[in-house]
């Protein structure tokens, strides 16, 4: 496990783990109401045509997510 | 005979919408309720002496209070207090879905679990063990395939069973939300229990957690409940908020939803079994969206979809909007045959059946688009435009999806707001769908494009085509712009967070996309019968009465009398359609309006075509026509009046650009008022008429002016 950086940095196609969430109010809610909590495991899959939002793989399903969104997440590579 | 209330919830994209249609069956009798901007649908069914009726919530993925679909999903399961729950879950993203379910579980409403589409989750090779997850759960377990019709008897016996069972009993599920939270939790119980407060409704522990978590909807009815008892809470929940902060750097909430998870994840341990390699299969979906969702051909797949949609809405759907036109117009011939001549005649003809012959003429529009557009949603593509556009959107305060509400109201010249204004309803966000609604009826929708056509004709001839594209791309850029400004003023605020979902992509079912448009283009048909007929009449009522006094009609046919040439006699007919015109309520408020409207260049004949315009803008040409003493003149055939306009002194280039801007930007027509009062609210609705109406007056007093200087 390598240091948490910003979701917003990570590459894609990059096995992650989610360190923290910072966000609180509405979006915190919203991000958690999706299964973004902190040990979850995820990949972005694709960035969108201008890079933003960006398209993230959890174990079970996938979402979307802006730039400005991951911002408040912070995660480890979870690369064997 | 037995009676049960049953209440069907789920997250958004699990099938329960499906899942409801299949239950109710034909049986069904389905209502709409309207909500502001939600609705929930009850459905009736009879099984042997047992009536049930099934109430469809909206789709959420939370019990909270930050949406207006959780706040009524909630306040139903509390007020109203059904027998049992079924919550249909996407059994390929359990985990997710039982976030919601131990929601309903903490507040103890009897819960059937229904594992929907299991198709898919044996197709990805996981397996789910029912049985286990009942009795870890505590809940009714049923396995369902909703679009197949499979296992859904089973979980409508398995709801009516608990309902006896439970006899309208709670219990509570008892969640640890860890050593800093649980001792301030008993203690809010305590004080909960000891003062009833809340109590003959929800749970003590659930008010406790609902108070910690901050949520206001609570909280305002804990305040008129007893206000020192929920201040005690408050500061309760203030002070254990203010030390989780210090020494866990995290919320209440936060800390809540992660025990949520964690129990869930204990619940789910022996109940889901992934295969192995799992990881690097690519699905077909993920598959398909390299290329649909590609940085560059994504886009341009997208264009060339939202174009077929465009092509098919306006060239099959005026194939049937021709027969109904033809039907109207053979009533009419009837009614006329029928009806001696007179005020009655005019009503029932004029009035009644070409105003709501009008608007049940888009019906086929409607109803290919909402084919098209259900079809899109169900599939999972309406998602993925979303996500590719939305950086664009974003910029003015919109969201992805308010694309396909401009391209059907007329993005691409030639749509119609009616529909556009409807299509916004796949947006989520209420916010962006507030300020998509607003600007949609900008676009160049196709009653707007003769006045375009006959305008760019008379006083550009040279560059009809430029001038067309010009106000096309213009309506874009108002459009956008209007939306900025309104997203910075009136429905300022931070912007809807994109946390959203990317379903896998599925094939529609025929029949889910049937009752989809069936359901939406029967709300928009009934409206025909209620209100528009009667503004129809009314506007019948202005543009007739009062007529011209006796001597000046005697003063025509004298005239008519005196001579013999056939010219001479349409000329006299045109004076006095012309005068009669100018007599009526209608001709009055465009004369009346003339002062002020000299501003950007209207004389009293545009007056009336534009205040004519509101009830349809297909009406601007031929009242123009009419006013402009033509008698009776087709839309179709513009090439007269435009002839007529420029040989008008008063009505100069400068006058023809500012009614273009006019046009382009002013009040939607009535049917779309309508819509949008449906789709927001009629303040809304209103508030974008006399907006949108200033706007287009003080930009066609400045174009009117600026080119009076400049030509």
């Amino acid at each position: 496990m390598g240091k948490p950086f910003c979701l917003r940095k990570a590459k894609v196609n990059q096995h992650l783990k989610i360190m923290t969430v910072s966000a609180d109010g509405e979006l915190g809610r919203r991000i958690r109401d999706m299964g973004l909590i902190p040990g979850t495991e995820c990949k972005v899959i694709g960035k969108a045509p201008l890079n933003d939002p960006v398209a993230l793989r959890l174990k079970d399903f996938t979402l979307t997510l802006r730039n400005s969104e991951a911002d408040h997440i912070t995660v480890t590579s979870a690369e064997a | 005979m037995t009676e049960y209330t049953l209440g069907i919830a789920g997250n958004p994209n699990c099938g329960k919408t499906t899942m409801f249609n299949s239950l109710t069956g034909s049986r069904q009798h389905v209502g709409n309720w309207p909500g502001v901007t939600v609705e929930k649908k009850i459905g009736h069914i009879k099984t042997g002496a047992h009536t049930i009726e099934l109430v469809d919530l909206p789709g959420t993925y939370s019990l909270t209070a930050y949406t207006q679909e959780e706040l009524v999903a909630r306040n139903f399961l509390v007020d109203e207090r059904p027998e049992v729950v079924i919550d249909v879950m996407n059994a390929d993203a359990l985990e997710r879905n039982l976030y919601l379910a131990v929601q309903i579980m903490e507040l103890g409403v009897p819960t059937v679990l229904g594992l929907n589409m299991m198709d898919e989750v044996r197709k990805n090779g996981k397996e789910i063990d029912g049985d286990k997850l009942a009795q870890l759960s505590g809940c009714s377990v049923v396995e369902t395939v909703a679009r197949h019709g499979q296992g859904t008897d089973e979980l409508l016996r398995a709801a009516m069973n608990l309902a006896d069972e439970k006899k309208g009993e709670w219990t509570p599920l008892h969640i640890s939300y860890g050593p800093d939270l649980d001792p301030v939790l008993k203690e809010m119980e305590a004080l909960i229990e000891a003062n009833s407060f809340l109590t003959e409704k929800v749970p003590s522990r659930w008010t406790g957690i609902k108070y910690l978590e901050g949520d206001e909807d609570v909280i305002v009815k804990g305040r008129m409940a007893n206000t020192k008892i929920s201040d005690e809470l408050a500061a309760m929940a203030a002070k254990v908020a203010d030390h989780t902060q210090k020494t866990l750097n995290a919320a209440p909430d936060a800390i809540i939803a992660d025990h949520r998870y964690g129990f869930i994840a204990g619940l789910i341990k022996g109940v889901v079994s992934y295969p192995v390699l799992s990881e690097d299969r690519i699905s077909r979906s993920d598959a398909m969206d390299r290329v649909l969702t590609h940085k560059f051909f994504g886009p341009l797949i997208m264009l060339g979809i939202i174009y077929l949609i465009y092509k098919v809405t306006f060239t099959v759907g005026e194939i049937p909007m021709g027969w109904l036109e033809a039907l109207f117009g053979l009533l009419g011939d009837a009614a006329t045959a029928a009806i001696p001549e007179g005020y009655l005649q005019s009503l029932v003809v004029s009035g009644i059946i070409d105003g709501v012959g009008g608007v049940l003429g888009f019906v086929p529009l409607i109803m290919f688009m909402f084919l098209m557009i259900s079809a899109l949603e169900d599939s999972g593509y309406i998602a993925r435009m979303a996500y590719m556009l939305d950086r664009v959107f974003k910029i003015f305060g919109l969201h992805g999806t308010s694309v396909l509400p401009f391209i059907v109201s007329g993005g691409i010249a030639g749509g119609c707001a009616v529909p556009g204004v409807m299509a916004a309803r796949t947006l989520r966000s209420p916010k962006e769908k507030l300020a998509t609604l607003f600007v949609a009826p900008y676009m160049t929708c196709g009653a707007k494009v003769p006045v375009f056509l006959m305008l760019s004709a008379a006083f550009f001839p040279e560059n009809a085509a430029t001038v067309m594209l010009t106000i096309t791309l213009g309506a874009w850029g108002m459009a956008l712009i209007v939306a900025r400004i309104l997203r910075s003023t009136v429905i300022k605020g931070a912007s809807t967070p994109f946390v959203m979902e990317l379903p896998p992509y599925r094939m529609p079912t025929l029949r889910g996309v049937l009752i989809h448009t069936w359901d939406r283009t029967w709300e928009y048909a009934k409206k025909a019968g209620t209100v528009i007929l009667g503004i129809s009449i009314l506007i019948w009522a202005m543009m007739t009465f009062p007529e011209l006094p006796a001597d000046r009609i005697a003063h025509y046919e004298q005239q008519r009398a005196a001579t013999q040439v056939e010219e001479q006699i349409t000329a006299i007919d045109n004076a006095q359609s012309e005068e009669a015109v100018r007599h009526t309520f209608a001709g009055r408020i465009g004369t009346a309006l003339e002062p002020i409207s000299e501003l950007a260049g209207f004389n009293w004949r545009v007056n009336i075509a534009l205040t004519g315009g509101f009830a349809a803008k297909e009406v601007i040409v031929s009242t123009l026509g009419t006013a402009y003493s033509l008698g009776e003149i087709d839309a179709e055939e513009a090439a007269p009046l435009s002839e007529r306009l420029v040989a008008d002194p008063m009505f100069t280039k400068a006058s023809a650009i500012a009614l273009i801007l006019f046009t382009m930007l002013y009040a939607p027509c009535f049917v779309t008022v309508v819509t949008m009062a449906r789709e927001s609210s009629w303040s809304w609705a209103m508030f974008s008429v006399v907006g949108s109406t200033s706007l287009a007056f003080g930009l066609a007093v400045l174009g009117y002016n600026i080119t009076r200087a400049f030509l």
